[in-house]
Order: C-alpha cells, then sequence, then structure tokens
C-alpha cells in the first residue's frame, strides 16, 4: 500500500486553492482493520478520521509545494483544528477543498472543507468537517539543522498523482 | 489600541494556538514553562498576531533566531555577554535584568512571557 491519500487533484489555483478527490474503496487495507469483526459484533468498515486528516494535509500540502515550484520542504506542523461529523464508509467519494489563509517563507496556514460524495455518481456532496493545519517549510525553520538537499516530502507518488491529474511538476 | 486590550487578544491568539485556558494566559507565564509551547508553535503565534493585530513580523523578529545555535553566544550551556548583546538589539521587547544575573541557556525561555508579547505588539503598532 502507498501513503497517497488523494486520487486525483480536480482543481488548482495556484497559492490559492486545490481540490482533490478520494474514493474510499474496501481494497484498501486499512478498512479492514478499522474495525474487524469481533466474536460479538460483524466488521464495520470505517475511514479513519486520522487518514481523512492526513488526505487534507496531502491536498493542501501539495499547495504549499506548488507556490514554491516544490523547493521547499513542507512539512505538516499542527493540526490546528479538525472536526470530522460523518462516518466515511466504502464505496463513497471524499472531496478536499483546501486554501492557503497565510504563506510566507516560513510556513503556511490552510484551511480545508471536506465533503462526502456518499453514492458515486449520484447526489451532491455534502460538508461533512473542516481541517485546518499549518505547515513549515522545514529547512527555513530548524536552525543548525541540516536536512537532505533532495526534496523528500514531494516523492513519486505526488508526482505521480500530479501528473495524472494534467499538473506540470516542474523539472 | 491600550495595552489592556493588546493583552485580551494575545490572550485569545494563545489560548487558540496552545490549547491552554484562558486563565492560565497571566502576564507572567512563559511561553514555554507555563504554556508548553513548544519550536513549531512560534510560527503558529506569529501567523496569528499577524492576523489579529494586522501587522507584519519578520522571522527572528519576535523568538530568536540562529542565536542559540551560535557557539559564539552561547557556550558551556551559558549565554555570552556577546550573546547577550545580540538578543537585546533583536529583540528589545525582552526583560533582561534576569538572564544579567543568571546567563543560564534555559533562563532565556523565562524572558519569554506573555507580557514580553505584548510589549513587542505594543512597539508594533506605534511603529506602524
Amino acid at each position: 500500500m502507498r501513503w497517497l491519500w488523494i486520487d486525483r487533484v480536480t482543481e488548482l489555483i495556484p497559492r490559492e486553492k486545490l481540490v482533490a478527490i478520494k474514493n474510499v474503496s474496501l481494497a484498501e487495507d486499512h478498512l479492514h482493520d478499522h474495525f474487524p469483526a469481533t466474536g460479538e459484533w460483524p466488521a464495520l468498515p470505517i475511514m479513519p478520521a486520522a487518514l481523512i486528516i492526513e488526505g487534507m494535509a496531502q491536498s493542501a500540502g501539495i499547495l504549499v509545494g506548488h507556490a514554491n515550484d516544490f523547493k521547499e520542504k513542507v512539512v505538516l506542523a499542527k493540526v490546528s483544528n479538525a472536526s470530522i461529523d460523518r462516518d466515511v464508509m466504502p464505496g463513497s467519494t471524499l472531496r478536499y477543498t483546501a486554501t492557503i489563509e497565510r504563506l510566507d517563507p516560513a510556513g503556511a496556514m490552510t484551511k480545508g472543507l471536506v465533503e462526502l460524495l456518499v453514492t458515486p455518481g449520484e447526489g451532491e456532496f455534502q460538508t461533512i468537517g473542516q481541517i485546518d493545519l499549518m505547515f513549515s517549510h522545514v529547512d527555513q525553520n530548524m536552525a543548525g539543522l541540516a536536512f537532505p538537499e533532495h526534496n523528500f516530502v514531494f516523492g513519486e507518488g505526488f508526482r505521480t498523482v500530479l501528473r495524472s491529474s494534467g499538473i506540470a511538476y516542474p523539472g | 489600541m491600550i495595552r489592556d486590550e493588546i493583552f485580551e487578544k494575545i490572550r485569545e491568539v494563545l489560548v487558540d494556538a496552545l490549547a491552554v485556558d484562558d486563565d492560565e494566559v497571566t502576564p507572567d507565564a512563559t511561553l514555554t514553562g507555563t504554556l508548553g509551547a513548544e519550536s513549531i508553535d512560534f510560527l503558529d503565534i506569529v501567523f496569528k498576531l499577524e492576523q489579529t493585530f494586522n501587522i507584519k513580523i519578520e522571522q527572528g523578529e519576535l523568538f530568536p533566531d540562529n542565536v542559540m545555535q551560535d557557539p559564539e553566544f552561547v557556550q558551556d550551556g551559558k549565554v555570552t555577554s556577546r550573546g547577550i548583546d545580540e538578543l537585546r538589539q533583536r529583540l528589545p521587547h525582552l526583560d533582561f535584568s534576569k538572564i544579567e544575573s543568571d546567563p543560564s541557556v534555559t533562563n532565556v525561555g523565562e524572558m519569554f512571557t506573555v507580557d514580553a508579547v505584548v510589549s513587542f505588539v505594543e512597539r508594533k503598532l506605534a511603529a506602524s
């Protein structure tokens, strides 16, 4: 399993907004552990809230990284606020909308809206949560600490997501 | 804006950034010691202060940058006199009386009180 919690970027307004979708599939192992059947209860597959936050962090992180041509190592520093009001079951689609509140050389703050399309192809997205994050440009904030030169944050997986979403990755 | 108003707004910023209770944020409270701020929280606090007061805070302006790691300024767990001079020049909103009598590095954190942040914002607003 790859650590990619978005499937496609559907909209990107540089330095402003990124929209990504995540299709929740029973083929994902984690759904079988969250929660497995017990002697008493049948299995109850629910997308863990922590992974919904990760999906938002990846969406917002790409938006923040893109703002500086992916030259900065954008690291999630803080989950300032997260609320998710509904269980997300397999077969549903999540839509993450990340917007930049603040962007400067040291890092960024983002706001995020989580929406759910319960039946794929039908109906409208319903807002189910809000996730606000803070990112650090790690090279700018860890005085005295050196990090590897290559950008370990935006690896091949992210490049694939961007390429398949039709977004150019520099270099 | 009067000092009390600045304090109240800073209290809101710190409650939000550090998930502490209102009554924990007193003028004497230190950001790291009393309120449990970690290094990354300083970035958050700076962002939130900029938003709240509509000011621009340069990196290292409110909290020191590249001083504590510099062997010229810190030796054997103590801030050198050059280090204190450097800090005083960069951070005039701080009260240096304690660190002058005991220059232990641990006392640097003690200078970052809520009151020092209020003084900092007061200066910034006066200058803008």
